[in-house]
């Protein structure tokens, strides 16, 4: 498979300190790759150094062969890279149609990719006019990831999407994820919970003190789960 | 004066009040609310509003309304430049910095301030309404034309909520004001809707300028009351919301024109800043305000 995203080198800052240091990273196309690591190891900070929202000290960030460090962040979802955040930061006085709709003005997308979207996550269609803060934890994620995709994303970023959710929800976004693989959509997944990720993810990046110290397919990694217990700390 | 046609007329002062403050306020509270930035300089926005008014009023000759009309137009537009520029040179520079911002707005105050004071002077200078117009009522006439400013203060209002509720643009201001994070995470240029919302919160500054300045004159100074009043406005409505402006402005307005006139002044301040202090206690968001990321 081609590489679809190229991270070489990344170095990123919070003010004084050096978060990711010199990190390397691909994904495929049509891949899903899993983030693994303790709290801090810097997972969030590389999916927000993607969309722009933490600056870029040095290194490579290519989308194909466009090289995204240096666009305004507003920039860059128009390159076709769809982001749900970690606690899913919906508009939350805002409605669930104007949720969707803020995610369609990204690229110009019209009511065809809506509906596709309704489909997908059909109980939404029934609360378009109900704010989105008052929505259930289930719900409101799936609005964050409707959200995400009315951006027809080629890539799409998701931090720790089963967060706090019930096993049938969690169960709803593995199987949004794998259709989304066959769709052709490149993931990354940051996760905490390793079960979720061998059910779904093709590669596992271990990214330890902002850097990746090893990258494997998920077979080796159910052959061989050592490296969860080395990287995360647990078995 | 029996006491309740006395009663009315203070409502009428306070609703004229209440209609400019809350046109006023609101251009500080979309500023406060989407930027997070405390514009002290907010008054001079409206000073400048009300200095152009009398400066376009009095280079159009003619019937006065021409004049009038043409000021209720151009001079918005052109205290919204100045605060385009103003955003551009200054807030940009300093990533909207909450602190920062606060000290450059006041250098912005003084900086527009004292351009008025060089090139407008001193003097107070009244401005033609664009009518005279008495309404008899049984028991005094009223002017026409401070009811017309409730009723185009009512219609901007309108229009502003319409905007911010019913379409694209104000969508994506609350979306930027609700998360700027995300917002940019979702293709909002959040540096042009800040531009944006700080050129219309000095334009409602302007126009809100423009309709009083008939009644009350153009000087250099007069933007002090309205800045000290639009921050309390904005406190007690809550960041960034309109309706809290609005429900705010009326409680101020009516309460300082009847007050004023039953009691004193100064009694109807002293109430504006216990308001203030008592929402600043039990409910510091503002009655309809709303914590943002």
């Amino acid at each position: 498979m081609s590489d679809i995203l190229t991270i070489s080198e990344l170095d990123c800052f919070y003010g004084e300190v050096q978060v990711l240091h010199g990190l390397n990273l691909t994904l495929a196309k049509g891949e899903v790759l899993c983030l693994l690591g303790r709290n801090g190891a810097g997972k969030t900070t590389t999916l927000k150094a993607i969309m722009g929202l933490v600056p870029v000290a040095a290194g490579s960030i290519r989308l194909g062969d466009r090289e995204l460090t240096g666009l305004p962040a507003h920039e860059i979802p128009k390159t076709g890279i769809a982001y749900v955040p970690q606690g899913r930061r919906l508009f939350a006085e805002m409605t669930v149609a104007e949720n969707i709709e803020i995610g369609l003005m990204t690229r110009g997308k019209g009511k065809a990719v809506r509906e596709a979207v309704l489909d997908l996550f059909p109980v939404l269609r029934e609360r378009l006019k109900q704010r989105s803060g008052t929505l259930s934890g289930g719900e409101q994620q799936q609005l964050a990831m409707a959200r995400a995709l009315c951006v027809e994303p080629q890539v799409l970023l998701l931090d720790e999407p089963t967060e706090g959710l019930m096993p049938s929800m969690i169960q709803k976004i593995r199987e949004t994820v794998a259709q989304l693989r066959g769709r052709g959509v490149s993931t990354i997944l940051v996760e905490q919970r390793v079960d979720a990720v061998l059910s779904v993810a093709d590669r596992v990046a271990f990214i330890e003190n902002g850097r990746n110290r090893e990258t494997m397919p998920v077979e080796a990694l159910r052959a061989d789960p050592s490296a969860v217990r080395r990287y995360v700390g647990v078995g | 004066m029996a006491f309740g046609p006395h009663l009315l007329l203070a409502s009428l002062e306070g609703l004229v009040t209440a209609a400019v403050l809350a046109l006023t306020a609101l251009g500080l509270s979309l500023v406060f609310g989407v930027m997070r930035i405390v514009n002290v300089a907010h008054g001079e926005f409206f000073m400048l509003g009300a200095v152009l008014a009398w400066a376009i009023t009095t280079a159009i000759t003619g019937h006065p309304a021409l004049g009038f009309l043409a000021a209720l137009v151009i001079a918005p537009l052109l205290v919204g430049a100045v605060a385009l520029v103003a955003e551009r040179v200054v807030l940009r520079r300093l990533n909207y910095n909450p602190e920062a911002t606060i000290v450059a707005t006041i250098g912005l105050l003084y900086i527009i301030q004292q351009l008025a004071l060089t090139f407008y002077g001193p003097e107070a200078r009244p401005v033609e309404p664009p009518f005279n117009y008495r309404i008899l009522l049984p028991w005094f006439g009223y002017s026409g034309y401070k009811l017309s400013v409730v009723a185009a203060s009512a219609l901007l209002l309108v229009a502003t909520w319409l905007v911010l509720t019913r379409t694209k643009i104000g969508m994506v201001m609350r979306a930027t004001q609700y998360d700027r994070e995300t917002a940019q995470a979702f293709g909002i240029p959040v540096e042009r809707v800040y531009a944006g919302v700080f050129a219309l919160g000095a334009m409602l500054a302007a126009v809100a300028a423009v309709l009083i300045v008939p009644i009350s004159q153009a000087h250099y100074l007069m933007g002090q009351d309205p800045l000290l009043l639009s921050f309390i406005v904005v406190i007690i409505g809550g960041l960034g919301s309109l309706r809290g402006t609005v429900v705010a402005a009326l409680i101020i307005g009516l309460s300082d024109g009847i007050i004023s006139v039953f009691f004193s002044p100064t009694l109807a301040k002293i109430i504006a800043t216990f308001l203030v202090a008592m929402v600043l206690v039990f409910r510091p968001q503002g009655l309809f305000g709303t914590t943002a990321r």
